[in-house]
């Protein structure tokens, strides 16, 4: 078994959340992992990424070769296609409909759908809908991994086992708007 | 729970708490910056009661570390690779004096420069300085060589420099902890009561003791279990791989399932012998390092006439910016895969100042004061405010290293370049600004320091920055005019009076200081929030 997955977003979407939430299940099931993770400049509204390798043997290089991911996941549609280098031709990419605009050249949405479109293996989600329905727009992270779960090599029961302890400190109803939101997501 | 999840930099913070550390020093620098974070959040550390507070720069850490040394107690100092630039003097002078109890300096380099300067390789300071050098390539043996780090700056008496970058201090596995943790040292100060003078007498004795002392440590390091040699059946290539490049070197050899000879170097001095050894079984030799090549100047020589060595220094790995595993596989000669190309689409994102950030109101306002004496006269230093250099502002004209803003303005208005104007931050100016304003007070010169004082070291996180609060005072100490030491809230609805207050002080002919203060929207919300984060 061995996932490689890219999650991608602009700094402050929550990207990490998503990341850290993969690494506790994958902690559970007692599985290999590195998850690379970007600090610093970018993350003032810059374009972040982080590489998660999962797998049941030990991961060697902490980034993903290119053409290797097996799944884009992205918390901004633009921020989906900036890593298709990394995508394999089988991989999937399952990415927010809603565009976070804050440079002045920002394409056209449609454009950028209709490039999402092009990859065979695409979803995309309306996970800021979705995320308000459960209860907070911020649970949008949680809405995509849910949505990406389906493609990842984990429980799901894992996955809610990891929300629950990363939102452990917020109350129990933000644990429970989280939770809802990772379902949501997975029922999309 | 003995498995954690951690970063390179959390796994080297968790090693040193379960080695006996009693004190932690450091000034935040990508990436570096978790270390200490780590230490300061870590329950088990609060219960040792180990010492982990900032300081104000790297080199006021490294002093404070080698004192706690001196003590007989472990410490450990964490910078970023150009933070090591600033505590250089002590390091190189704390191989003379050597260590009471164990002396770890971790320096974090960052290849390709993700949030950086330049991209110097900290390797070369250890053997400047004649440090032995460790670099881990995975996250667990970045905790066990903690370990053995401290053992062997006690069992030489040396400091030990812990060199990682940037792929390793921020990527994330898990980590086995050991069972037992070290209890922390007494106090027990050094036998020798001369051993951290080094007056030239004494520090003769003491660097022919450092250089004889270092034939044996060559010989601990060539046996250390970090340096390992792998041979195989084939003969035509063989690898010398250093810190994570073998993860990248691994990667490609086993999804090709093949193997090659390879010398895994974690630990310096590099072990010569076993150099040699895979030099004389393989025809060629491929050297990966990440950093400068400095394994491979070692190889090559001057005369550069044996083995056929390949690596950064003929072009079949780029001389500059970070490995990956497809440099590493087009270095083989293994094919390399792709995805698709990027669709033209995609537009860059460059980090932006946040909404509502103060500095941008600082720049508008100086845009404008500054207009009638023209362009070219904003020095800058480094922060988020180092951001005004992009659009809409493209105001500054540098941004060098930490406090240079202030004496590059002294220099440029000694020129005749008047008004010359410093923008530096509160945590940037107490680290290294402080000296140069002094400079500027010893000789009047006509420069206008403006303290963009965000009231955190906003950059690497929001952490506490040494000036809050005491920023005029301290100017005011250096000898700045009182009434010429101003105070803005940089706000648009202060906009015209921020502007009118600049061009006054920019006008005057000596030396003035504005600080223009407003918390930093991130810690401002921080602090505000009391419900969820989703971050």
């Amino acid at each position: 078994m061995k996932n490689d997955i890219i999650l991608a977003g602009v700094g402050g979407q929550g990207i990490l959340s998503i990341a850290a939430a993969i690494g506790l299940a994958a902690l559970e099931n007692d599985l290999y992992f590195k998850q690379s993770e970007v600090h610093g400049m970018s993350q003032r509204g810059g374009d972040v990424y982080s590489h998660f390798r999962l797998s049941d043997k030990p991961v060697l290089s902490d980034l993903i070769p290119h053409g290797r991911a097996n799944l884009i996941i992205s918390v901004e549609p633009m921020e989906s296609l900036r890593y298709l280098p990394w995508l394999s031709k089988h991989g999937w990419l399952v990415t927010n409909s809603n565009p976070y605009n804050n440079i002045n050249d920002y394409p056209p949405v449609e454009e950028i759908i209709s490039e999402i479109k092009k990859i065979k293996n695409h979803r995309i989600i309306d996970a800021e809908a979705i995320a308000k329905e459960a209860g907070s727009l911020k649970a949008v992270n949680m809405v995509m991994l849910g949505a990406a779960s389906h493609y990842i090599d984990l429980n799901f029961s894992s996955l809610e086992n990891s929300a629950r302890s990363l939102f452990r400190n917020k109350g129990e109803e933000i644990i429970e708007i989280n939770l809802k939101a990772l379902r949501a997501g997975r029922d999309a | 729970m003995n498995r954690l999840l951690l970063l390179g930099d959390e796994a080297i913070a968790q090693a040193a708490i379960d080695a006996g550390l009693s004190g932690m020093y450091a000034y935040p620098g990508t990436p570096s910056t978790e270390i200490m974070e780590y230490i300061q959040a870590s329950a088990v550390a609060a219960e040792r009661r180990i010492h982990r507070e900032w300081s104000a720069n790297e080199k006021t850490a490294m002093e404070a570390a080698l004192g706690m040394s001196y003590t007989g107690k472990r410490a450990m100092v964490a910078m970023k690779h150009v933070g090591l630039n600033v505590a250089s003097d002590s390091f190189i002078n704390s191989a003379m004096t050597g260590v009471n109890g164990g002396l770890i300096v971790v320096s974090a380099d960052d290849p390709s420069m993700h949030s950086s300067q330049n991209e110097q390789d900290s390797r070369f300071y250890g053997k400047f300085a004649l440090i032995p050098c460790f670099e881990p390539s995975s996250q667990q043996e970045a905790y066990t060589m903690t370990f053995d780090a401290f053992e062997l700056s006690e069992k030489y008496r040396i400091p030990v420099l812990m060199r990682i970058t940037t792929r390793l201090a921020h990527s994330r596995a898990s980590v086995e902890r050991v069972k037992y943790p070290v209890p922390q040292k007494e106090l027990k100060l050094p036998d020798d009561p001369v051993q951290f003078v080094l007056l030239p007498a004494l520090a003769r004795k003491k660097y022919r003791k450092l250089l004889s002392a270092y034939d044996s440590l060559k010989y601990d390091i060539r046996i250390s279990k970090y340096n390992t040699f792998t041979d195989s059946k084939r003969r035509e290539l063989g690898i010398i791989t250093c810190g994570i490049a073998w993860n990248y070197l691994m990667e490609n050899l086993s999804e090709a399932e093949t193997d090659l000879p390879v010398l895994k170097i974690c630990a310096y001095p590099f072990p010569a012998d076993l150099i040699k050894e895979i030099v004389n079984r393989c025809s060629e030799i491929l050297i990966l390092e990440e950093g400068y090549p400095i394994i491979e100047e070692g190889v090559r020589g001057i005369l550069d006439n044996g083995a056929k060595i390949l690596g950064r220094l003929d072009g079949t790995v780029p001389r500059d910016g970070e490995l990956n595993p497809a440099i590493v596989a087009k270095a083989l000669g293994m094919p390399v895969s792709h995805g698709k190309n990027v669709p033209e689409v995609v537009k860059m994102r460059p980090p932006s100042f946040c909404k509502g950030c103060g500095h941008s109101d600082t720049f508008n306002a100086l845009i404008e004061a500054i207009k009638p004496w023209g362009q070219g006269r904003i020095f800058s230093d480094i922060g988020c405010y180092t951001l005004g250099a992009l659009p809409p502002y493209n105001s500054i004209n540098s941004c060098v290293d930490m406090g240079a803003s202030v004496t590059m303005a002294i220099g440029a208005a000694d020129a005749g370049l008047v008004p010359s104007v410093a923008v530096i931050g509160d945590s940037t100016f107490t680290h290294s600004g402080m000296t140069g304003l002094l400079d500027a007070v010893s000789k009047n010169s006509p420069v206008t320091v403006i303290i963009s004082d965000n009231l955190t070291t906003g950059m690497t996180g929001g952490q506490k920055s040494e000036g809050t609060g005491k920023l005029e005072q301290i100017c005011s100490g250096l000898g700045v005019e009182r009434n010429h030491i101003r105070t803005i809230t940089p706000l648009r609805k202060n906009h015209e009076e921020n502007v009118r207050i600049m061009k006054e002080e920019i006008e005057y002919m000596g030396v003035s200081v504005i600080v223009s203060s407003r918390e930093c929207i991130q810690t401002a919300s921080r602090r505000k929030k009391t419900g969820a984060s989703n971050e």
